[in-house]
């Protein structure tokens, strides 16, 4: 059984059943008697003093229960919503870190900034009754881009930080750089933007404030990764209730890609909510609201430097990076651009010294935070980016400069010039991989055969790591973290032998119920259906972390690890003792203990069953039971990489670009489920493609959101994709008992810069340098146009 | 969506009496434009009034030289048509790049054409074909219909019945889809038509348009390289996030080249 289950399986998910023939419980899904529905007044204004709000014909309309505004958040002495990751200035100052109201209060900051709730008695009704409410607003005038937030003069959002700058964060040596590129041979420059995206997940967030008047209980029902860290949050910050009062419930949750990870302040209103009018409270976002409200994610300027001697070798990096925080702080919108992009800049690469600059700024934006990578995409498409440019300025080949230049196989663990240091990876291996699985050296050929059909064509590459499991946590708290970084599982051994395993971590799409019961079935020998994976109820669950980062199997199954060792070391001194053998002599392999060298053994089972009904059990020294609890605390963050390579094809007459083909050669560690692997792989490279593409979020000089629907923010669809060719390269991680890495991400880091280098390439014969995502066509178009120009001229 | 009656009518007449009666009432055909206005509380009508149960408005039927399609037939029958199919190939393959599956088995041609979306596809072909449109009261000709963006030459409570098409000699159509919404960015729909050549243009302006210029030379040499030097004006155009007017420009010209090539 276990070859067919265990680890290395490629077990059908478990999951799939409900999700594919409708039956999962969705938040929405989710209705509780009595039910009230929410409806949100949002700000139509990017930038606005808030004059008088008057509610007073809302409150009359029919089936209204109530309206509330920042006048009943203050009668009720309210907080705001709290973010969880300090940064500082390069002076060590604490970064500008401003009110961030639940229901505005005197200004409003961006288009869907909240106003007012109102609640009654359908969805229709709330919706007719904010209809009804006055808003009175002064104009201010709107500061949408970075560019705009950083102008002198500029319009501030916040009184607390009058030039609209949040902080000024460095990292890294600047006179061993500065030195370095004086010594340089030559400098490749490059100024880059990483687009702003909009998450759209495929269920919008949704939350449902359930108060128990019996005995003073709340229940959050919501679209969340991390159900505890928002009981957390909203308990402790906003509302004031115990955490012994508060049950966070987030049950199956369609997609998350980090927009479910913050704290939302409709989570804190329906609950609040429910308290005052004594009945469940139910909010829904529709998708024009899920585009103005679900924090955005990317949106950076950089301007990057990479000095080299005379062989190609890198000296030194230099980057200066300005970082849209929106018009507020979400959770942990501070950290994005700083300790999971900066100290991500050395790459694959040995470059000895690396500084770089963080500038980050508040906007009349939606507030921008973790999204797919994280920090991480951005610093592997600038990395990238540069590392090409910078083999054009020494006229080298693309795949001669980055192995000239990869850290090599016996220099692990290696410690990098920005902070973290790599324990493991074999970049020349995944590297040679893809080159052969893309026929990387036969290229030129299908170019010429594209030609005569009028076709350029193109080959990139990317040579990408990434840092998963944000760990340890005292290491994360002295960067500025402000809550723990380990994760939790409780494993427990039912009597007759079945067993359920509590995770901190949340599934909303990755297959953890799968997954993680392939790592029971390995080790405890017992059978997938023998085995159940609870998630996403802190009523259930010991106090874990939730799910981002690509941390669950790192952190999350290591805990499950840690907890079956105790089951077993456990397990085995009640076997010793039924055996009548020394506990040394037990050994425990496929669901047997067993005494050594004897053919006397009890199944899991039958421990099980003892360990409950303990009439023949050692109680004077063994408490009876068999459930175990683990904290993990990670050593390190897992580094995967990998290579990826696209081939395009480009219509010169319309810009259109077609992605022909696209191999992905990652090492996310030791792999559990390849099925899965390869679909997060897959995933991840659509949501890559869908921003080198496809995707950009755009706001108006106005501070208007032109692209808030589907018809004009470009999601990636099915025909935009090819057949991803995904493999796998193992190196095992060296500090965690699975040797996992992690593959959530790896899709969405690694290929941006490799689409985008591939149509740099075919369009290399117009002397094009580098062209900004999302390549539309019209933005092909338009750089074939400027660059016949430029040579015309 | 704001509160509204409902009514599903037997008869055009009793439709159009209907809407007669009530300036604020709206016929609903597929509702795939409708419906969509209504839930994001765009439009406030009193009343639906549904032709769904219209008899006889759904239907094709060819004769020599007329391809005539009831109003209340989805994009899917007449991309799946073949008789259309045989008829006139390239209206088929208007209809089958509609929207996606869902859209096509509701939406029709009769609420395409009333409703005058700039980036419609229909329009492309009902003006490049000369097509009439037929309504509860007459018959207007294509070059009469389209007046503006969202904007026709039908009257109030007046209805679409059907649209017939004369039969071209070639035809074809082809279409820049808009990436995010996969309406038309741009779209050309070339005729050779007993009537002469009409090229007919779609997504660029305020409304579908006939590009003169290229019917002009296309009389004169039917093939791709008679418009090569003929450069669509970019006054007036649509302009965009996804496309300036010189880009949708430029792609007038490439999109029609292709047509006639596909039309042979
Ligand atoms: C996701 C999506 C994608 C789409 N993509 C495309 C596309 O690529 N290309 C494209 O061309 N269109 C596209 N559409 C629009 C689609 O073709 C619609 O079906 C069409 O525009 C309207 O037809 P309907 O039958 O749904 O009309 P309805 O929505 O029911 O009505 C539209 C309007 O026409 C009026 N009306 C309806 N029937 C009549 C009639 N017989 N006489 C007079 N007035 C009438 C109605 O009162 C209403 O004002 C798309 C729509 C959606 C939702």
């Amino acid at each position: 059984m276990a070859e067919n289950v265990g680890i290395g399986a490629s077990v059908l998910r478990k999951e799939d059943f409900r999700f594919l023939t409708g039956r999962g419980t969705y938040v929405d899904d989710i209705n509780r008697p009595g039910q009230l529905y929410a409806h949100i007044l949002r700000s139509p204004h990017p930038h606005a003093n808030l004059k008088k709000i008057d509610t007073a014909r809302a409150k009359q309309a029919p089936g209204v229960i109530a309206v509330y505004t920042r006048h009943d958040v203050n009668e009720d002495k309210l907080g705001g919503m709290p973010c969880g990751w300090g940064v500082k200035f390069k002076d060590d100052t604490p970064m500008k870190e401003p009110a961030h109201p639940m229901l505005a209060t005197e200004k409003v900051r961006h288009v869907g900034d909240p106003i007012a709730l109102v609640i009654a008695e359908t969805r229709a009704q709330a919706k007719d009754a904010a209809e009804q409410i006055a808003v009175d607003y002064e104009i201010l005038k709107p500061v949408p881009t970075i560019n705009d937030a950083i102008k002198p003069g500029a319009a501030a959002l916040h009184t607390e930080a009058p030039d609209n700058v949040c902080y000024d964060w460095h990292i890294g040596d600047k006179s061993a750089v500065d030195s370095a590129f004086g010594r340089a041979h030559k400098v490749a420059k490059l100024d880059l933007v990483n687009n702003r995206l909009v998450p759209n997940a495929m269920e919008p967030r949704a939350a449902i404030g359930d108060f128990d008047s019996a005995n003073g209980d709340y229940t959050l029902y919501t679209t969340s990764q991390n159900p505890h860290v928002i009981r957390l949050l909203m308990g402790a910050f906003v509302l004031h209730i115990p955490e012994s009062k508060l049950r966070v419930v987030a049950p199956d949750v369609g997609g998350g890609f980090g927009s479910k990870i913050f704290h939302y302040a409709e989570e804190a209103l329906v609950t609040w909510a429910a308290g005052k009018v004594k009945r469940p409270v139910k909010w829904t976002a529709d998708r024009s609201e899920s585009f103005i409200s679900d924090a955005h994610g990317r949106d950076h300027v950089t301007h990057a430097e990479m000095a080299m001697d005379k062989d190609g070798k890198f000296l030194a990096l230099r980057v200066q990076t300005l970082a849209n925080m929106g018009a507020y702080l979400s959770s942990f919108a501070p950290a994005v651009p700083t300790y999971l992009y900066a100290t991500l800049l050395a790459g694959c690469y040995a470059t000895p010294a690396v500084y770089a600059e963080v500038k980050a700024v508040f906007t009349n934006t939606v507030p921008v935070d973790a999204y797919r990578g994280a920090g991480r995409p951005e610093a592997s498409f600038l990395l990238e980016r540069l590392v090409d440019v910078a083999a054009k300025e020494m006229g080298m080949d693309r795949v001669d400069i980055r192995r000239r230049n990869f850290i090599p196989n016996s220099a692990f663990p290696y410690q990098t010039p920005v902070a973290v240091q790599y324990d493991s990876g074999d970049y020349f291996g995944t590297l040679d991989m893809a080159l052969k699985a893309s026929n990387w050296s036969s290229f030129r050929d299908r170019q010429q055969e594209a030609k005569k059909r009028g076709k350029l064509r193109g080959i990139g590459i990317s040579t990408y790591i990434e840092a998963c499991g944000v760990a340890p946590s005292n290491v994360a708290g002295a960067l500025g973290a402000r809550a723990g970084l380990y994760e939790v599982a409780n494993v427990r051994v039912n009597p007759t032998g079945s067993v359920t395993i509590f995770t901190g971590t949340h599934s909303h799409g990755q297959g953890h119920e799968t997954t993680f019961a392939q790592l029971v079935a390995d080790r405890l020998g017992i059978a997938m259906d023998q085995i159940e994976i609870s998630h996403g109820d802190t009523g259930k669950i010991p106090f874990g972390m939730g799910t981002y980062g690509s941390r669950s199997l790192a952190v999350g199954g290591s805990a499950i690890v840690k907890a079956m060792d105790k089951i077993v070391n456990k397990g085995k001194k009640i076997a010793a003792h039924l055996l009548e053998a020394a506990e040394a002599d037990i050994e425990f392999k496929d669901g047997k203990f067993s005494v050594a060298g004897t053919d006397k053994s009890k199944t899991f089972g039958e421990i099980a069953l003892t360990a409950y009904v303990p009439h023949n059990y050692p109680l004077d020294v063994l408490e009876p039971g068999l459930d175990e609890t683990a904290f993990y605390d990670p050593k390190n963050f897992t580094f995967p990489a990998g290579c990826h390579i696209c081939e395009v094809e480009i219509d010169p007459d319309t810009g259109n670009t077609t992605i022909i083909t696209f191999t992905a050669v990652d090492d996310v560690g030791r792999v559990i489920n390849p099925m899965i692997v390869e679909g997060q792989v897959q995933g991840g490279v659509a949501q890559g493609i869908g921003q080198a593409l496809l995707e950009s979020c755009i706001y108006d000089g106005n501070g208007q959101l032109l692209s808030g629907s589907m018809s004009d923010y470009t999601m990636p669809r099915a025909d935009n994709l090819p057949n991803v060719d995904v493999s796998t390269h193992v190196t095992l991680c060296t500090h965690n008992p699975l040797g996992v890495k992690g593959c959530g991400e790896v899709g969405s880091i690694g290929s941006p810069p490799a689409i985008i280098g591939a149509i740099v390439d075919a369009l290399s014969e117009y002397g094009v340098k580098h062209i900004e995502m999302p390549a539309t066509p019209q933005r092909v178009w338009q750089t074939i146009q400027a660059a016949k120009g430029k040579k015309a001229a | 969506m704001y509160d509204f009656t409902y009514a599903r009518v037997s008869s055009v007449a009793d439709a159009a009496k209907q809407l007669k009666g009530d300036d604020d009432a709206k016929a609903v055909a597929g509702g795939m434009t409708l419906i969509p206005t209504l839930k994001l509380r765009l439009a406030k009508p009193s009343a639906l009034v549904d032709l769904g149960g219209v008899k006889d408005l759904a239907g094709i039927k060819v004769d020599g030289k007329t391809v005539t399609i009831g109003a209340m037939t989805t994009h899917g029958a007449v991309a799946a048509s073949a008789e259309v199919k045989k008829a006139i190939p390239a209206l088929a393959h208007l209809a089958a790049h509609i929207g996606d599956p869902a859209v096509r088995n509701r939406g029709t041609i009769g609420g395409s054409v009333a409703n005058n979306d700039p980036a419609a596809d229909y329009p492309a072909g009902v003006l490049a074909l000369g097509a009439t449109i037929v309504t509860n009261e007459r018959q207007i000709a294509a070059d009469d219909f389209f007046k503006g963006m969202f904007e026709t030459a039908l009257k109030p409570g007046e209805l679409i019945t059907a649209i017939s098409f004369p039969v071209p000699e070639k035809a074809a159509y082809m279409k820049f889809p808009n990436p995010a919404s996969r309406y038309a960015m741009v779209g050309v729909f070339v005729a050779k038509t007993a009537g002469g050549v009409r090229v007919a243009v779609t997504g660029a302006a305020p409304s579908v348009f006939r590009q003169k210029d290229m019917e002009a030379a296309l009389t004169k040499k039917w093939a791709p390289d008679a418009i090569e030097g003929i450069k669509q004006k970019q006054d007036g155009l649509n302009s965009d996030i996804h496309a300036s007017a010189e880009y949708r420009a430029h792609l007038v010209g490439v999109m029609a080249k292709r047509a006639v090539q596909a039309a042979g």
